[in-house]
């Protein structure tokens, strides 16, 4: 973000002009700010932090799950309900079209966003309670829940592909 | 003039305020156990073809989980989709998105439980 006008900084100007709130000292421009130092709380002014990562992925699975996984739920019940040719149908397009890449894609996919939308749904429960809002906790819960999306899709696809 | 927030000043809440935030918990709950459920069920199937996929689900066992599993899940988007809509859409677009939403959850909602029922009575 770039600096205040230095016509803000310049008031009182002098060798002992008042500390103005929100002024930037030139001397000590942004870039060399101390990083312990809180950031302002301001639209453009944040750090990237998981918390907001798995905020934006939660809209973002739920979303997907909802206009894509759905739909493909739906597609699978109705051609088990619609006979052996609808299904090979279904088998195909996800099997079968594009070396089966649509399959691997889509089903990877819907299991990460399911396990991650799930994790934190459960996350989101307990923030509900008032619990997790502690900066350390709030971003240690935030990781817990990146982790548990990757665990239980690799266990799920190991589990489907290698152990059976 | 008498706006519309005159006539309804004084008249206290409509003690409807906090029941899309709850019935999103609980759909979340019932969300939780249904799709680990699921989950569990998709991956212990001996294999995934029509013959066993059928089977699978033919069991009143597993077509009537799957049913609520259907309508917990539906519940939940539907509400969940609505919130999202109306952060992004505003105006004449909010409207057709939020109808368009409301066919979405109905007719999925049709064509899944008559496929689950068709599939339980004998496809």
């Amino acid at each position: 973000m770039g600096r205040r006008p230095s016509g803000l900084a310049s008031h009182g100007a002098g060798p002992h002009r008042p500390r103005v709130p929100f002024t930037v000292d030139e001397a000590q421009p942004l870039a060399s700010r101390s990083p312990a130092r809180p950031l302002s709380p301001h639209l453009g002014i944040y750090r990237w932090g998981p918390h907001m990562l798995v905020s934006i992925l939660h809209r973002a699975t739920g979303v997907a799950m909802a206009i894509v996984g759905m739909p493909i739920l739906l597609w699978w019940l109705a051609a088990i309900a619609g006979g052996a040719e609808r299904y090979a149908t279904f088998s195909w397009f996800f099997t079968q079209l594009a070396g089966g890449a649509i399959g691997y894609l889509v089903g990877i996919g819907m299991t990460l966003a399911l396990f991650l939308h799930m994790g934190n749904g459960v996350r989101h429960l307990f923030l509900d309670t008032g619990a997790l809002f502690e900066l350390r906790r709030n971003k240690l819960s935030s990781l817990a829940v990146l982790a548990f999306g990757a665990t239980a899709t690799i266990l799920f696809w190991f589990y489907v592909g290698v152990v059976k | 003039m008498r706006t519309a927030i005159g006539q309804v000043r004084g008249l206290g809440s409509a003690k409807a305020g906090s029941h899309h935030w709850w019935n999103q918990r609980l759909t979340a709950g019932s969300n939780l156990l249904l799709m680990l459920w699921f989950v569990i069920v998709l991956a212990r199937m001996p294999a995934y073809d029509y013959a066993t996929a059928r089977e699978t689900f033919a069991s009143a066992w597993r077509s009537v989980p799957l049913l609520l599993l259907i309508v917990s899940v539906f519940y939940h988007l539907r509400l969940g989709l609505q919130v999202v809509i109306e952060d992004y859409q505003h105006n004449e677009s909010r409207i057709v998105a939020l109808v368009v939403l409301n066919l979405y959850v109905v007719a999925g909602l049709a064509i899944a439980l008559f496929a689950i029922a068709k599939i339980a009575f004998g496809a």
